[in-house]
């Protein structure tokens, strides 16, 4: 039991931390609040990871997929409607939508060209977002409430939103390694290493590699509701490529090589985010810095970080 | 006599003023090695392009079991039967040997949209791989990661990957390139043994290797068929002969 344990020890200790966090002096309310954060943004970034890592897709489009599902929740709170029952999944089918309907013209192009439509997509909806008048444009929009849950306020309860981000964390993971290790991951390992190899078996790469960035854009618009109810607020700023830059941030500064690499970035960005602005008011200085070391040192991400100093 | 597995009607390319591929018509029937030679620069790998279907020809047709596949992309030739080992080797670096094989079985299997299940511990999938390395003599390099191959390995897991196709035609495009002796004699040895099974096309700069598999030899200079025929008549040719002034044959 313990020697199948052990390929997944970062993960499960990553996992048993979030989990205990909370009972260990982070559950006083702002903690929680930034432990939400890094949980949704982590969340986001397995996504992410899937089309980097795995398929090989380098988006920088990816905050606009949270931002459709944010949009999602504040489109129907001003209709009234906050049932969770709906409210999730229209946001990780509009999600979804979106993704499937740009990436059908961003997965025809690779590469640096890859790079600059997802952006530009990004951009497009950023700029959606902003002539919004209806929902706040450029001041956003504040709810009155979190989304509803069986017609309670549940989600209100932050512990319970601590424990229910962590399952469906938990659940983002273990599902994308499942789909990474399928016939499906493997066409997609295989496109990203290899394309012309991968079309001479007689696989055609562009219907696998949309529906990953379906799937991603999927988990991202339900990671842009979740945001959306941890915050309590909506801004177009959910959608700036700024945002889109920090989550790719953190796929590469976790590693690329395996998907929990993804949370350990995420977690690692977001805390180091928040102690270093309380350290000083100019604390870019000193985070701009250490990513540009991460990037020249740490190839293999935060991941590799044990084996390194096990070599010294 | 049996229809041709492959026969190219006329093609045809050019990149610019640059004659590359000029009326080539052949075929190759089931069963049999038609080999092309042709000094550096003759167009031969171009050839193989538009034979796999890389490269779109000018004009021209190939038909491949009687059906015309001029237009067909390159995946879909594969899933009719026509497998192409590459001159540059391009086996997958990341993946093990035997998961190189093995996507080429998974490849035969219809759809991969499976999203669940390990492919890497399904035993249908890694049974017929393992068969594949079997013929190949790489059996027991499965596990090791393909990139760390030798070259003369990268070369018999390319021929592997082919075979787990399980194709109707083997393209194979200089599969000796850059192997030792040894491993060429090997080499030459698993193809001679493939031999009765597919119908092959093959682009070969080892005159030795050529001679000694083909059943028919087609010489390509310029862009241009100047001989076509068995081994005894193309090494008798005066023409062949001139093209390739001063080689051995």
């Amino acid at each position: 039991m313990l020697a199948r344990l052990k390929p997944h020890a970062v993960p499960l200790a990553l996992f048993a931390a979030l989990a205990l966090a909370p009972l260990l002096g982070f559950g006083a309310g702002h903690s929680l609040s930034l432990l939400a954060r890094a949980i949704i943004l982590a969340l986001s970034a397995i996504g992410l990871a899937v089309l980097v890592g795995g398929a090989g897709l380098v988006s920088l489009g990816h905050a606009a997929c949270m931002g459709v599902g944010a949009y999602a929740v504040v489109m129907l709170d001003a209709a009234r409607i906050t049932d969770a029952l709906v409210v999730f999944p229209v946001a990780i089918l509009a999600g979804g939508l979106f993704a499937l309907l740009t990436g059908a013209v961003a997965i025809r192009t690779s590469g640096v060209n890859f790079i600059m439509i997802t952006l530009a997509f990004g951009q497009m909806a950023f700029f959606t977002a902003a002539s919004l008048s209806a929902y706040g444009g450029d001041d956003g929009y504040t709810f009155y409430g979190r989304t509803s849950l069986f017609g309670t306020r549940l989600l209100e309860d932050r512990w319970f939103f601590h424990y229910a981000l962590l399952l469906l964390l938990l659940g983002a993971w273990y599902g994308g390694r499942r789909l990474l290790a399928s016939r499906f991951g493997r066409v997609l390992r295989a496109a990203r290493e290899n394309p012309l190899r991968t079309q001479a078996l007689g696989f055609s790469p562009y219907p696998y590699q949309l529906l990953a960035y379906t799937l991603a854009g999927a988990l991202g618009g339900l990671a842009g509701a979740l945001l959306a109810n941890a915050t309590e607020f909506v801004a177009p700023s959910f959608i700036a490529w700024q945002r889109s830059g920090d989550l790719l941030f953190m796929v590469i500064l976790g590693g690329l090589g395996q998907l929990h690499g993804a949370i350990l970035g995420a977690l690692a960005f977001v805390l180091l985010e928040e102690y270093l602005a309380e350290l000083t008011p100019h604390w870019r200085l000193i985070f701009g810095p250490l990513l540009v070391l991460v990037a020249l040192y740490l190839k293999g991400g935060l991941l590799s970080l044990p084996g390194l100093l096990r070599r010294g | 006599m049996a229809e041709p597995l492959l026969e190219l009607r006329g093609l045809h390319k050019a990149f610019g003023a640059l004659v590359v591929t000029d009326a080539v018509s052949l075929t190759v029937n089931p069963g049999e090695l038609h080999a092309i030679i042709g000094p550096n620069g003759a167009g031969k790998t171009t050839l193989v392009h538009q034979v796999s279907g890389t490269l779109a020809p000018d004009a021209g047709q190939v038909f491949f079991a009687g059906q015309d596949i001029t237009a067909l992309p390159l995946a879909r030739r594969a899933r009719l039967g026509l497998a192409r080992s590459f001159q540059i080797t391009a086996v997958l670096p990341g993946f093990s040997v035997l998961e190189n094989v093995a996507l080429a079985v998974q490849a035969r299997a219809g759809h991969s949209f499976r999203f669940w299940r390990p492919a890497a511990t399904e035993a249908a999938l890694n049974a017929q791989a393992m068969a594949a390395l079997e013929q190949v003599g790489l059996a027991s390099r499965a596990a090791a990661q393909a990139g760390a191959l030798s070259h003369g390995e990268k070369r018999q897991l390319e021929l592997a990957i082919a075979l787990a196709m399980q194709p109707r035609l083997l393209l194979l495009d200089e599969p000796l390139a850059g192997a030792g002796p040894e491993e060429t004699e090997r080499l030459i040895g698993i193809l001679q043994g493939l031999k009765p099974h597919y119908g092959m096309l093959l682009v070969e700069h080892d005159m030795p290797a050529v001679f000694a598999l083909a059943d028919r030899i087609s010489v390509l200079v310029y862009g241009q068929v100047i001989a076509s025929g068995a081994p005894a008549s193309i090494r008798a040719n005066p023409a062949v002969q001139a093209a390739y002034l001063g080689e051995d044959f």
